[in-house]
């Protein structure tokens, strides 16, 4: 049986631009990744001896596969196969732990002679079709609780044992499975919750405890004040209590200052000691103790009980609640920071979070790897050094130039102008694939659409993000762009699944 | 409706996700310009240009070490072509496996390598470089460059000059801003203590590379290049004839002569034996497993070093205090029958006539009589009890320059050791010592250390009669200062009156004739007066030590001197002998005492030194 005969014929049906925007990635990330080495490695760009020439065979054995999926698959399958291949990547991940190589202090590779490949990159393809096949099903509805424990198994299970594999970085981009989640009706304010938790993980870190904790109850007011009637009133009040909040410590400090003697003449005493024994003396008295961030939060519990009272009462409970339950929370956060910073995260990270919030200068060591990179980019300017002309990228300056940090050889050779080139081309395959996505019919293949679209944009914003120096140094490849034939490929089956299942409905229309 | 709602927001945030990300690369890119500059720094390349490091003179315009041209051979492994290994050996002088290993090993690291140049083989010499020069073309990738490296045209000062090598990581890092790796620099000795001027001004050339890591051109037509400043030559006190004499004088003896000129405390010649060899110190490295080796150990520079019994030498000091305590006079006599007697016990002495005065006391080097001289300031009742006395002593040897640190510009100087009321007090208890405990420092025995500089600066001290500067090395020249304290007078407590009246004692010493009772008249030379002080300190170690200082001529001294000599026995049999022939060498310029000069010369006391193997 002839299928192109019941529908549109092949050339109709697929969508052509969101493939010539795949190519032309592959394209770009080729002869980028032999800029990057063909100073380093000898042989031409064809030469299987260098990297680019090995890319080339990624590059065809990907087409080859993107091929098969397209036209030899049958696009029928992946919905009913998602919990098998689902299962065996989970297995996949956690066998690797105990079989892989380790590579630079990760145990996430699966090594078969000369190939390697990481469990961790194909777990969002087979994330993305469980979830999507959950989400689908037409009795599911984010509001029970029992969904939502079912998403959060089918979302953590593979995140938490990447994050046992210390791959902090493909873990990340599961966080984006919740534009997914939005999508199909979660709250907004989860994003925005998740938003506000790095808001106040990175205020008290770098200004203080205080600021963050005013910082959370300024949001909330606000939030809570937009979200009532009457609220150019309540907008007033909230900006009244911010200010006050703000300017609380000041005046504590001017209070304890008048209750023990000499501190007002601490500022303008020339004589360290008499300084240092008042200073101490200061110390000891009670009331110095007592910080204004204790005071703060002392009042507002005991105005919790009023709030709570007053907002079963109200409209808008639910939000008013979650609003209270949320102060706790970020509270706890606020307490917590110093926690999670000092002994949850590995010291590398730590630097990594030091470095980019520039609480510690370390140009040699972490920071040796953002500095280069933005030296590399920085000096492209506007149309760049010219292809093959880079000096940073190819002296080897930069680490990883082929792989995390291929972005770098862009920003150097084809300055800003080519930058934007790449960053347009990925907003258009993400812009393309959600627009497909929306336009579908089977809620399996919008999810499916929407997932990819997140992995793509979650890996492009991280991975660039590190290279310009706004996100932490984060190990993942630029998808279709980086050195490697297990990133490649495992993109290549994540989309392509996407533009067969989207061609399976275009087929008879 | 909500849901296209939120297919519009998640677009809306897509689109601010790129803004950020593009406004950021339009700050890096186009508004910064730190980043260009940057850029430029990592890859412009600067040709680091080494500057001659200074020349080190003796103090008669000899050079003591130069500076003479070797090679150090090159490579790119990226621009390496197929060339004929065995060729390559054959011209440079090594082991074909040599170059295979090398070759191994830029294979392994080619990717850190890249084109990069780097250092094939050290130091070549100019006669192997030529050969090498010529036939340069069939070893493409293979350059040659001029390096300057140490040379010493006189075999004089091994331990003194110290070696020049390439500094390593700690000694960066020890020196933060100052040295980068490939440097070298001066690390024991002379090169060490006067790095600073030696070293010089490293200078550059700065190039242009281009991607491929070739350089392009001169950055701005060498407008920017700096020109490497030579380093100061330094002259040192050093003469190079003496301190030569006198290596070869301790060859195969285990010791130290220190020669000072005593007017201004300029160092003559400072030996200690065995010594570093200066054809070694060209190439350190390769000789440091020898040196390290050695059971004399070399490297020990037992001049300023070595903590040793003085003997009685120190005899001068005790007679000297006692002088000046007022508890000796010189024409007061004791008796000596063979020793000094306490308790049922005896301290011996060999046999000369009895009673005796103070200066026949030096010449004999009467052991009993400097018993009863520092009795006498022990057991003055002016003291409240022999401790007090007992520091007041040390005070008064301290200020002769024992017991510390001299301060001499000599790195790794130490300051011997000398007792005091408290370190007895430790041992025995206070009120457990009387003067009979502590008996044989009154001749140069037990608690006192010195070292040899030491000694040769009381030479100096008596021969200035009563004081001394500081000894130093380093003479003041163009561009080389020296320290002010380096002219300053050090007097010791002793009124300079009274040294004239042992200075006589040590004329009488050497001059007297054999048979006279003199200890030191094979120390004589006609016509040079001079004044001399064996001594003969006990070694737990073995044989005794043979001790002298001497000085010349008696009036108006121009060399003080002390011989040391590990387990020599007397001090005449060794030490008065070489520190004499030292003295003829340096007032008369030639030595007429053949036979003497020959005994010494082929003395061989290796073996009596005893040494962990």
């Amino acid at each position: 049986m002839d299928r192109t005969f019941h529908g549109r014929s092949l050339s109709q049906s697929i969508d052509w631009k969101l493939i010539i925007c795949y190519l032309i990635l592959l394209l770009i990330g080729w002869v980028n990744i032999y800029a990057a080495i063909h100073s380093s490695e000898t042989g031409g760009i064809f030469s299987f001896d260098t990297r680019s020439g090995k890319q080339l065979m990624w590059i065809a054995t990907a087409i080859v596969i993107a091929a098969f999926i397209l036209f030899v698959m049958s696009p029928r399958i992946w919905e009913g196969a998602s919990i098998p291949i689902y299962l065996f990547v989970v297995f996949l991940l956690i066998a690797v732990i105990f079989l892989g190589v380790e590579v630079k202090g990760s145990r996430s590779w699966f090594e078969f002679g000369p190939v390697r490949f990481q469990p961790a990159e194909i777990s969002k393809i087979s994330t993305s079709l469980l979830l999507s096949m959950i989400l689908s099903n037409n009795n599911f509805k984010l509001k029970k609780l029992k969904d939502y424990i079912v998403v959060g198994l089918v979302l953590g299970i593979p995140m938490l044992i990447i994050l046992a594999e210390s791959e902090t970085g493909s873990a990340l981009v599961y966080v984006g499975f919740i534009f997914v989640l939005y999508r199909q009706g979660l709250s907004g304010w989860w994003i925005a919750a998740i938003g506000i938790a790095i808001l106040i993980f990175i205020l008290t870190l770098t200004a203080s405890p205080y600021t963050s904790t005013a910082v959370l109850i300024a949001i909330l007011l606000i939030c809570n004040s937009l979200n009532g009637r009457n609220w150019t009133k309540w907008v007033l009040i909230s900006i009244g209590i911010i200010l006050l909040i703000a300017l609380f410590p000041s005046f504590w400090h001017r209070i304890v200052g008048t209750f023990i003697p000499g501190v007002s003449a601490l500022e303008h005493n020339p004589d360290v000691t008499v300084v240092q024994t008042i200073k101490e003396g200061a110390h000891l008295f009670f009331l110095s103790k007592i910080k204004p961030l204790y005071i703060l939060i002392a009042t507002a519990l005991g105005l919790a009980p009023y709030l709570v009272i007053k907002a079963f009462h109200g409209r808008n409970t639910t939000f008013k609640m979650l609003s209270i339950i949320g102060f706790f929370a970020g509270v706890m956060m606020v307490f917590s920071t110093d926690f999670i910073f000092n002994d949850v995260l590995q010291p590398h990270q730590r630097k990594r979070i030091e470095v980019l919030l520039g609480l510690k200068e370390d140009p040699a060591g972490v920071g040796y790897n953002v500095n280069q990179s933005l030296i590399a980019i920085g000096s492209g300017g506007f149309l760049g050094k010219g292809y093959l002309n880079g000096t940073q990228t190819t002296y080897g300056f930069v680490p990883e130039q082929a792989t995390d940090f291929i972005f770098c050889t862009v920003g150097e050779e084809w300055g800003f102008v080519g930058c934007s080139v790449v960053i347009f081309l990925y907003l258009f395959l993400i812009w393309r694939i959600l627009y497909d996505a929306e336009r579908s019919r089977e809620a399996f293949t919008r999810i499916y659409g929407y997932c990819v679209a997140s992995c793509v944009f979650m890996h492009l914003f991280i991975n660039i993000g590190m290279t310009i120096g706004i996100m932490p140094v984060i190990g993942i490849p630029l998808p279709l762009l980086s050195y490697g034939g297990s990133s490649l490929w495992a993109f290549t089956v994540l989309i392509f699944i996407f533009i067969a299942l989207d061609r399976e409905e275009k087929k008879y229309f | 409706m909500i849901e296209s709602n939120r297919h519009r927001n998640l677009l809306f945030g897509l689109g601010v996700a790129a803004l950020i990300l593009l406004a950021k690369l339009f700050s890096v890119q186009i508004l910064n310009n730190k980043y260009k500059i940057d850029a430029s720094n990592n890859s412009m390349v600067y040709d680091i240009i080494y500057p001659t490091r200074g020349i080190i003179y003796d103090r008669n315009g000899d050079i003591l070490v130069g500076n003479k041209v070797a090679y150090d051979i090159l490579v790119t492994p990226r621009k390496i072509g197929p060339f004929d290994t065995l060729l390559l050996a054959d011209v440079l002088d090594i082991d074909p496996q040599v170059i295979i290993d090398k070759m191994a090993e830029y294979r392994k690291f080619r990717r850190k390598i890249g084109y990069q140049t780097v250092t094939f083989l050290k130091q070549v010499p100019p006669e192997t470089y030529m050969k090498f020069a010529e036939i340069e073309y069939k070893f493409p990738g293979f350059k040659g460059q001029d390096r300057s490296i140490r040379d010493y045209p006189i075999n004089a000062g091994g331990n003194l000059l110290g070696y020049v090598s390439e500094v390593d990581q700690a000694f960066i890092k020890q020196h933060p801003g100052e040295y980068r790796s490939g440097d070298y620099a001066g690390k024991t000795g002379i090169e060490a203590a006067r790095e600073e001027e030696l070293r010089g001004t490293k200078g550059y050339h700065i190039y242009l590379r281009n991607s491929h890591n070739q350089i392009e051109a001169p950055y701005k037509d060498g407008e920017m290049d700096k020109e490497a400043i030579p380093g100061h030559d330094i002259t040192t006190t050093i003469d190079a004839h003496l301190q030569q004499y006198g290596q070869e004088l301790m060859n195969n003896k285990v010791g130290s002569i220190v020669a000072i000129e005593p007017e201004t405390g300029e160092i003559l010649a400072m030996v200690s034996s065995p010594g570093i060899d200066v054809s070694m110190l060209a190439d350190i490295g390769k000789h440091y497993k020898e040196i390290a080796r050695n059971p004399y150990k070399p490297m020990f520079n037992r001049a300023v070093q070595a903590s040793y019994p003085p003997g009685s030498v120190f005899k001068l000091v005790n007679g000297l205090i006692g002088l000046e305590e007022g508890t000796l006079r010189p024409e007061m006599k004791y008796p000596c029958y063979r020793g000094y007697p306490y308790g049922n016990k005896k301290l011996g002495c060999h046999n000369h006539p009895s009673p005796i005065d103070l200066e026949t006391a030096v010449m004999m080097s009467c052991n009993a009589y400097f018993c009863y001289a520092l009795r006498n300031v022990l057991e003055n009742r002016k003291y409240d009890d022999i401790g007090q006395a007992l520091d007041k002593w040390n005070e008064y040897v301290q200020s002769f320059g024992f017991g510390h640190k001299l301060g001499s510009d000599f790195p790794a100087e130490l300051g011997g050791t000398l007792p005091t009321s408290r370190y007895y007090n430790r041992i025995y208890g206070k009120g457990g010592w009387k003067f009979t405990t502590i008996l044989s420092i009154s001749i140069g025995q037990g608690e006192v250390g010195v070292t040899p500089l030491q000694i040769a600066n009381l030479a100096a001290t008596v021969a200035n009669r009563g004081y001394y500067i500081i000894p130093h090395i380093i003479k003041a020249s163009d561009g080389v200062e020296i320290d002010n304290k380096y002219y300053e007078k050090h007097y010791t407590m002793v009124d300079p009156e009274e040294f004239n009246k042992v200075t006589h004692g040590m004329w009488r010493a050497v001059n007297s004739g054999f048979g006279s009772g003199g200890t030191a008249s094979i120390a004589a030379v006609k016509g040079l007066d001079i004044c001399g002080k064996t001594g003969t300190a006990q070694n737990p170690h073995g044989a005794d030590n043979s001790v002298f200082i001497c000085f010349a001529p008696e009036k108006n001294p121009k060399i003080a001197i002390a011989a040391y000599v590990e387990n020599a026995g007397f001090g005449a049999t060794w030490a008065a002998p070489i520190a004499s022939l030292m003295v003829e060498k340096y007032l008369t310029g030639e030595v007429n005492r053949k036979d003497l000069e020959k005994r010494v010369l082929d003395g061989n006391l290796m073996n009596r030194v005893k040494v962990k193997k």
